[in-house]
C-alpha cells in the first residue's frame, strides 16, 4: 500500500471512523448551513453561503470586522503576509499596513500592546502564531487583561481585546506546535475562552469574541484549518458566547468536547452506537470554554445519568476536572456512573507517540462503554 | 563611576540633546520644535555582485544604517557618551544658562511649589496612618517630587500609564487629596471600588490608567495605547508611561519599546532612575551606563536628565513630546534621582543602606528645596512667612480630609462581584448568592456594619 503524506483522512477502523472532511458534523449544502436555528435572522436577509475551509472562515470574520469597525486592527507575528496559516491573507491588502501589521518577535509585548490599544477603546485582534508559545503573555493576560475592569472599578476595560492562537494536536506538532493550554486560562477569572469546531462556528464566534466586551481567548485548532470545509454564510453573523450547542440528542449517556475533539467524539459514538444496538448518545459541543454553559450540560446529564467528557489537554487539572465536579456537584441523585474523563497523558505533548498520547476514538468508545455497562 | 553623582551641566550648544543614533547626531532642540521632517527608511534590495570585484559586496538587509566592513577586530564598549545629565538649575535654584530657563509664570510655579508640598504633606500624613494601622499600605514620594515638571509639559488629553510612584500627575490634573484618602481606605468615594491596595489609583476623568502592581506590565500597554492614539489622526496625543530603573529589567520592558520603535508609535517612556530597587541599588540592576543607552539600541532618541531639576524635568518631556507628536515616534527620557523614602511601609531601608547618606541627599539635593531656592532669587517671589503660611495651610487642609475619609462606609458587598465581566456570569451570581446565604447563617463571624448597605446583609 502506498503511504501518503500529510493525508487529512485517517485510515477506516472498523469501517467505522472517517476523517474530518467526511463528518456529518459539517454542513455540506447551503440549505444544510442555513438550517441552523442560530442562524435563522441571516437565511431571512441574506442566504448566500459560500464554501470555505476553518482558516478561511477565520479570514472572512477578520475581515468583516475590520470593515465594520474603524478603531480595529489585527496584529502579531508574520500576519502581514497572510500569516503562517494563511488566516490574514489579504486583509494588510485590503484594510492598509497601519491596521493590518506585524510585530517584533515578542508574545508578552503582543498581548501588552493590545491591551493599551483596548484600553483606550480600539479594538485589538492579536495573534500568537502557536497557542504554545502563549505562555510569554501569561503575565499580561492573567494580571492585565482579566483585572483590568475589575481592578480600575470599571473606570477602564480592555472588551476590544480578542487573541487568536492555533491550537491542539495536528499530527506531528511534537512539544511545541500540539499544546491545548484551554485550562490555564480557565482558572482565570475575567478573560473568555473560546474554541470552535467548525468553519461556520469559526466565523460567528470570532465575530462575538471579537465584539464582546470582555477579553478573549479565542483558539483555533490548527488541524481543522483545511481539514474542516463548509458552507459559510457570506453575512455578518455572530454565535452566542457562553453557549453550548447539541449536535446529536440521545437518552443514555452525554458527551461533552470542544474544538477537534469534537470529531473524534462523532467516530466514537458511531462505534459505540454500532457495537451496542439501541445505544442513544447525545453529544455537546461546549464552544465557550469560560465561562462555561453549565446549564445545558447538567439539563442533560440529568436526562441521561451519565456523563463523558473529553479534551486533548492533560488530565490532571483540566477542564475536565472542573465539568466533571460541578456536575457531581449539580446532579448527584441522577448520576448512574462516575464520570468519564478522556484526556491527554499527564505527559509533555510527545512527537512519535501522538497516536498513543491522544484521546482517540477508541479511547472515547472505551469510556463510553464503561460509562453506559456501569 | 555611578553616574547620579556625576550630574553636569551639557556643555553642548543651545538644545536638549535627544541622542538618536551612535554617530553623536545632536539634534537642536529648537529645530525639533518647527522642522517636522521625518525620515523614512529604505531597504535597498540584496543584489547579487560578482565575486571577483574583491571591493564590492551585498548589503546585508538587516543593517538599517551601515554598510560597512573593516579589517581591524575590535569589540565596542561604548556607542556615545550619554552619561551627562542635562540640568536647568543648580541645588541652590541658579538658573544656569538663562536660554534655558522656562520662564514660567510666578503663579504656575507656586503651583507646582504647592502640589510639591501637598503630595510630600500627604505622604507624611498617610505613612503616619499605616503605621498606626489605619490603612493597610503605603508608598512615599520623597526625593521625586520634581518628575511635576513632567505633568506640567504634558496636556490633559494626553494618557498617562504608571508605576506606583506618580500620584504627582494626578495631583496635577485636578484629582483631589480627597480621591486620594479615599483610594488608600478603600471606601465608597474609591473610584477602584475598594478593591486594589493603597496607592493603586485611577482615574478615567484625568486620563490616568488605574495603576498594577506586576511591574514592567504598562510599557508595551502605553506603546499599543499610543498606537491607537496615533490611528486616530488628529496628531493631539500623545501616552507618557513611567518605571523604575528596576522595572526595566523585565522583559516587559524590552518588548514595550522595541514595539514602540519599530511601529512608530508616539510615547514617551519616563525612567524614574532613583538608584534603588527595593533593596537592590542599580549596581546590581545593571552593568551599562544606566537606562538611557538602551534607548539608543531601540533606535530610540533618548535624553538624561536630572531628575531633581524640575525645569530640566519640564524642559525634556515638553521636547519630548515634540519629537513624539510631530515626528510619530518614541521618545526616552532617563531621570536620575534618589529614593529618600522607605520603599514602602513594608520597608526598612535602614536594613541596606546608610541612613547618613539619605539624610544627605534628602537634604543637599532636595527637588522641593531647589524650586524654593529658584522662587527666592526672584524678586518678590518666596521668603520665609510665605513659606511657614504654605506649609502650615497645606498641613491643615490634608488634616481635614483624613477623617472624614476614614469614615467613610466600604463599598457594598456587592461589589466583590461586579466588574469581573461587564455583565455578572451564571456562575458569579450563584456564588453571590452563596455568600449571601453564610453572611446570614454566620452574622457573628461576617460582620458587615463597615460596608455600605447591599442586597448582601
Amino acid at each position: 500500500q502506498k503511504r501518503g503524506y500529510a493525508a487529512t483522512t485517517t485510515q477506516p477502523n472498523d469501517g467505522i471512523q472517517q476523517g474530518v472532511a467526511y463528518s456529518h458534523l459539517l454542513k455540506r449544502g447551503p440549505e444544510d448551513a442555513l438550517r441552523n436555528p442560530e442562524l435563522a435572522h441571516i437565511s431571512a436577509v441574506n442566504g448566500e453561503t459560500t464554501k470555505m475551509n476553518l482558516f478561511q472562515a477565520v479570514n472572512d470574520a477578520m475581515s468583516i470586522a475590520l470593515a465594520t469597525d474603524e478603531n480595529s486592527v489585527v496584529f502579531g507575528e508574520d500576519v502581514s503576509f497572510g500569516g503562517v496559516f494563511r488566516a490574514t491573507t489579504g486583509l494588510a491588502e485590503k484594510f492598509g499596513k497601519d491596521r493590518v501589521f506585524n510585530t517584533p518577535l515578542t508574545e508578552q509585548g503582543i498581548a501588552g500592546f493590545a491591551i493599551g490599544m483596548a484600553a483606550v477603546g480600539h479594538t485589538a485582534i492579536a495573534e500568537i502564531q502557536f497557542a504554545d508559545y502563549i505562555f510569554p503573555a501569561f503575565d499580561q493576560l492573567v494580571n492585565e487583561a482579566a483585572k483590568y475592569r475589575y481592578r480600575s472599578g470599571n473606570q477602564f476595560n480592555v472588551g476590544g481585546l480578542t487573541v487568536r492562537a492555533p491550537c491542539s494536536a495536528v499530527g506531528h506538532g511534537g512539544h511545541y506546535h500540539s499544546q491545548s493550554p484551554e485550562a490555564f486560562f480557565a482558572h482565570c477569572p475575567g478573560l473568555k475562552i473560546v474554541s470552535p469546531r467548525s468553519p461556520i462556528q469559526a466565523k460567528g464566534l470570532l465575530l462575538a469574541s471579537i465584539r464582546d466586551r470582555n477579553p478573549v481567548i479565542f483558539f483555533e485548532p490548527k488541524n481543522l484549518y483545511r481539514a474542516a470545509v463548509e458552507e459559510v454564510p457570506v453575512a455578518d453573523y455572530e454565535l452566542p458566547l457562553g453557549k453550548a450547542e447539541i449536535l446529536k440528542k440521545g437518552k443514555d449517556v452525554t458527551i461533552v468536547g470542544y474544538g477537534a475533539q469534537m470529531y473524534t467524539l462523532e467516530n466514537a459514538i458511531q462505534l459505540a452506537e454500532k457495537k451496542m444496538p439501541g445505544l442513544s448518545c447525545e453529544l455537546i459541543d461546549l464552544r465557550t470554554i469560560m465561562p462555561w454553559d453549565v446549564d445545558t450540560v447538567v439539563e442533560s446529564v440529568n436526562k441521561t445519568g451519565r456523563l463523558v467528557i473529553a479534551h486533548e489537554a492533560p488530565k490532571s487539572s483540566g477542564m475536565g476536572a472542573e465539568i466533571s465536579s460541578t456536575i457531581m456537584e449539580r446532579c448527584f441523585l441522577r448520576l448512574e456512573a462516575p464520570i468519564q474523563r478522556v484526556c491527554g497523558w499527564d505527559t509533555p505533548f510527545p512527537l512519535i507517540f501522538e497516536k498513543f498520547y491522544m484521546p482517540s476514538m477508541i479511547r472515547c468508545f472505551d469510556a463510553i462503554k464503561t460509562s453506559v455497562n456501569y | 563611576m555611578y553616574r547620579s553623582s556625576i550630574i553636569t551641566t551639557t556643555r553642548s550648544r543651545l538644545t536638549t540633546r535627544f541622542i538618536s543614533n551612535p554617530s553623536y547626531n545632536r539634534i537642536v532642540l529648537t529645530n525639533r520644535l518647527y522642522n517636522t521632517t521625518t525620515t523614512t527608511s529604505t531597504t535597498t534590495a540584496n543584489v547579487a555582485i560578482s565575486q571577483h570585484e574583491p571591493n564590492k559586496t551585498t548589503k546585508i538587509p538587516s543593517w538599517h544604517n551601515i554598510d560597512k566592513f573593516t579589517h581591524e577586530l575590535s569589540f565596542m564598549q561604548h556607542l556615545c557618551d550619554i552619561s551627562k545629565a542635562y540640568r536647568v538649575m543648580d541645588h541652590t535654584g541658579k538658573i544656569l544658562k538663562s536660554e534655558h530657563d522656562p520662564k514660567l509664570s510666578k503663579e504656575t510655579i507656586l503651583g507646582w511649589y504647592q502640589h510639591m508640598w501637598t503630595l510630600h504633606t500627604m505622604d507624611e500624613i498617610l505613612y503616619e496612618a499605616q503605621r498606626q494601622g489605619r490603612i493597610s499600605f503605603y508608598m512615599t514620594h520623597y526625593g521625586e517630587e520634581a518628575m511635576i515638571g513632567s505633568a506640567a509639559a504634558l496636556e490633559s488629553q494626553d494618557v498617562v500609564y504608571g508605576q506606583y510612584r506618580e500620584a504627582f500627575m494626578l495631583l496635577y490634573r485636578g484629582f483631589t487629596i480627597d480621591d486620594c484618602m479615599n483610594q488608600c481606605f478603600s471606601n465608597t468615594l474609591d473610584g477602584g471600588k475598594g478593591r486594589q491596595m493603597p496607592v493603586h489609583y485611577g482615574s478615567k476623568e484625568h486620563n490616568f490608567q488605574t495603576i498594577s502592581s506586576p511591574l514592567g506590565t504598562q510599557i508595551p500597554q502605553a506603546a499599543g495605547a499610543a498606537y491607537a492614539l496615533k490611528l486616530n489622526g488628529d496628531k493631539q496625543a500623545v501616552t507618557i508611561c513611567y518605571f523604575g530603573e528596576g522595572a526595566a529589567s523585565e522583559g516587559d520592558f524590552h518588548a514595550g519599546l522595541n514595539m514602540a520603535a519599530t511601529l512608530n508609535c508616539p510615547v514617551i517612556f519616563f525612567c524614574r532612575n532613583n538608584g534603588f530597587a527595593i533593596s537592590t541599588p542599580s549596581s546590581e540592576q545593571y552593568k551599562g551606563d544606566g537606562i538611557a543607552p538602551r534607548g539608543i539600541g531601540y533606535g530610540i532618541d533618548t535624553v538624561c536628565v536630572d531628575g531633581n531639576d524640575a525645569f530640566a524635568v519640564y524642559n525634556a518631556t515638553k521636547a519630548a513630546r515634540a519629537i513624539a507628536i510631530n515626528e510619530n515616534k518614541p521618545v526616552l527620557i532617563e531621570a536620575m534621582t534618589y529614593r529618600v523614602g522607605h520603599h514602602s511601609t513594608s520597608d526598612d531601608s535602614t536594613k541596606y543602606r546608610d541612613r547618613k547618606e539619605v539624610e544627605e541627599r534628602a537634604k543637599f539635593d532636595n527637588p522641593i528645596t531647589r524650586l524654593r531656592r529658584y522662587m527666592e532669587l526672584q524678586e518678590g517671589w518666596w521668603d520665609q512667612q510665605k513659606e511657614d503660611e504654605l506649609r502650615k495651610e497645606i498641613r491643615k487642609t490634608v488634616l481635614t480630609k483624613f477623617s472624614p475619609a476614614e469614615k467613610i462606609p466600604k463599598p457594598g458587598l456587592q461589589e466583590l462581584f461586579n466588574d469581573v465581566y461587564d455583565e455578572i456570569t451564571p456562575s458569579l451570581a450563584l456564588q453571590r448568592d452563596e455568600l449571601d446565604q453564610l453572611i446570614k447563617k454566620y452574622p457573628e463571624y461576617y460582620t458587615t456594619h463597615e460596608y455600605a448597605s447591599s442586597s448582601l446583609k
